[in-house]
């Protein structure tokens, strides 16, 4: 197709496969500074030894990974998020397809249901974070309250303060705020599905639950993926949620990656350290990816 | 379907046990969308009644509803340089969406029309940048901006935010763009437009809705942003309303009642955005994933 020539601003001739990359470039070359570069320097800064207080910059090779493998504050932090991403990206998988299916159900006031869904979506994270602090204080916390009122618990807990508890409510705060856009991808999945199949599965006898779980549940597993993918790394990194709910504490029983490193680059200002952290979650982070996505693949082609 | 009324439930032989089962299943249905209505709204509504409750009403449980509806809390808030947060978010979002929407839109229209080889590549390459974790490039970032002695200002902002904003306008209005008839353009070209023309006069009125949504949900992830403006931003000069509130409990008080306004203040414009183009915002967060 390179034959196919237009003209450019009135002047120059170029191919439109020339002028395809000609609109691409500036795009990519922000992309390419802005993200791509910053990655390399990372990896470059996480071999050195750097302090911002004391001007140090000394090449250290694998130095600070050495640190890392026997640094206990990394192995909590590694076991939080990972706990947090498993049973906030379950429940809210769960949740999400309960929404998904009263959503794409026909009724009056849809509408109205969809944009209330939206609304935590929408919402700030910090906004989620200091509304939930206020929710699960001890003395005046509508959680309390309304616990004790309706006799689940004896006498109020100190939710945010207690290490057993706390990782609880920042997964509650999570899945609250992230749970609607699971439910709206998989609404998008639901409504792809044609409602012959549903038609000719009921006159050949099938109940509701075969219905779901031979048409629907299959048909829906790529988009569905795609969704838990999303959310997996998303709640890997969860930052903000965290940093402004606890702050990573109490006794860093809520400390997670993201907010570990940031408290090495920035309380201590270890960057040499803080970056091999930062390169650490890179790294997690695209092996998730590229196991996801190679599940996604077998489960696309064998269906 | 599960529960979604009488027409997905296979006929059963007595039609009394047939109503006894539509009224339940109807009954649990409704249950559980009133369930879900305010599971998502109700947390947010707290704030806003605890944003009018007189102050000492804020540390008694019950009553739940303030017994006189009370605006000091908001005084409170503007009393604090807060208009100046404002200020600066909009500033900061919308800096943003405009730079993003305008160099994305010439390279998802080559992506999403011209005939080019390495499409996917550069498009999963993109899509690759989107799952970067934030904090994995903030050291550098930070290093560099000290350097220049960018740190506190508009762009120690808007351009890290394009490491976000950027792969989300592409992929959004790739999908867009996309799904524009050929035809369109064939014509254009017989009437002897350039594909820039075309871009120009055909593509781009008729994508204009798809620049708008993807508008929306960039200034929103934007507006919400927490991690690089705590980080690239100390001073009142730059920082924006996210780290405003976080800012707001100081060691020995926190004041929920302005934090409950502040809340309020920043997130009814997002509501209203929301509530007003509902379709649109669905339609665009679901574009790139349904394809995927």
């Amino acid at each position: 197709m390179s034959s196919r020539k237009v003209t450019f601003m009135g002047k120059l001739r170029v191919s439109e496969k020339n002028l395809g990359y000609f609109l691409v470039i500036p795009a990519l070359a922000v992309v390419a500074v802005m993200a791509f570069w910053p990655t390399l320097a990372a990896f470059w800064m996480s071999l050195h030894d750097i302090s911002l207080i004391f001007r140090t910059n000394r090449f250290i090779g694998l130095e600070n990974f050495k640190t890392m493998a026997g640094d206990p504050a990394f192995r909590n932090a590694l076991h939080n998020t990972v706990y947090f991403t498993a049973i906030s990206v379950a429940l809210e998988t769960l949740l999400g397809l309960v929404m998904a299916l009263v959503m794409n159900g026909a009724f009056k006031g849809r509408g109205a249901v969809r944009a209330s869904v939206l609304v935590p979506w929408a919402i700030p994270t910090v906004v989620t974070s200091t509304m939930w602090k206020w929710i699960f204080n001890t003395d005046y916390g509508l959680f309390n309250f309304l616990l004790k009122r309706f006799h689940v618990i004896s006498s109020y807990l100190n939710w945010l303060g207690d290490g057993k508890l706390a990782m609880g409510c920042a997964i509650m705060a999570d899945v609250w705020k992230t749970t609607p856009f699971i439910a709206l991808i998989l609404l998008a999945g639901l409504q792809t599905i044609s409602h012959d199949l549903y038609e000719a599965a009921m006159i050949d006898g099938a109940n509701w639950w075969q219905r779901f779980t031979r048409i629907m549940l299959p048909l829906l597993l790529p988009i569905g993926l795609v969704a838990v993918l999303l959310r997996t790394l998303d709640a890997f990194r969860v930052f903000a949620l965290i940093f402004v709910l606890t702050g990573g504490g109490p006794a860093d029983a809520t400390e997670v990656l993201s907010t570990y490193t940031y408290k090495v680059l920035f309380s201590t200002s270890n960057f040499g350290y803080g970056s091999a952290l930062a390169v650490s979650m890179f790294v997690s982070v695209a092996l998730i990816s590229l196991v996801f996505l190679n599940f996604i693949r077998l489960v696309t082609r064998s269906s | 379907m599960m529960i979604t009324g009488p027409s997905m439930i296979p006929s059963i032989p007595s039609i009394r046990s047939r109503n006894m089962q539509n009224w339940l299943s109807r009954g649990a249905f409704y249950l559980l969308v009133i369930l879900i209505v305010l599971g998502c709204v109700g947390p947010f509504a707290w704030q806003i009644i605890t944003s009018i409750k007189p102050a000492r009403e804020l540390t008694t449980l019950p009553p739940i509803l303030p017994s006189q509806v009370t605006v000091e809390h908001y005084i409170r808030v503007f009393e604090r340089p807060f208009g100046k947060y404002i200020m600066n978010s909009v500033i900061v979002a919308s800096a943003t969406t405009i730079f993003c929407l305008v160099v994305g839109s010439f390279a998802a229209y080559a992506l999403g029309r011209l005939r080019m080889k390495g499409k996917m590549i550069i498009l999963s390459m993109v899509l690759a940048v989107s799952m970067f974790p934030e904090i994995a490039i903030v050291s550098p970032l930070y290093v560099v901006m000290r350097n220049l002695k960018l740190l506190n200002t508009y762009p120690a902002l808007i351009f890290p935010y394009t490491t976000f904003a950027m792969p989300l306008t592409l992929w959004i209005l790739t999908s867009f763009f996309r799904e524009i008839p050929a035809e369109l353009e064939e014509a254009a070209k017989i009437d002897g437009c350039s594909p820039l023309q075309a871009f120009w006069k055909v593509i781009l009125p008729i994508a204009a809705p798809g620049m708008f949504t993807t508008a929306i949900l960039v200034f929103i992830a934007a507006w919400n942003e927490f991690l690089f403006a705590l980080t690239f931003t100390k001073t009142i000069q730059a920082q924006t309303i996210p780290v405003g509130i976080a800012m707001l409990p100081t060691m020995y008080h926190v004041p929920w009642g302005s934090i409950a306004a502040a809340s309020v203040i920043v997130t009814i414009p997002l509501i209203i955005l929301v509530l007003v183009f509902q379709r649109r915002i669905i339609s665009g967060l679901t574009a790139g994933a349904v394809k995927g």
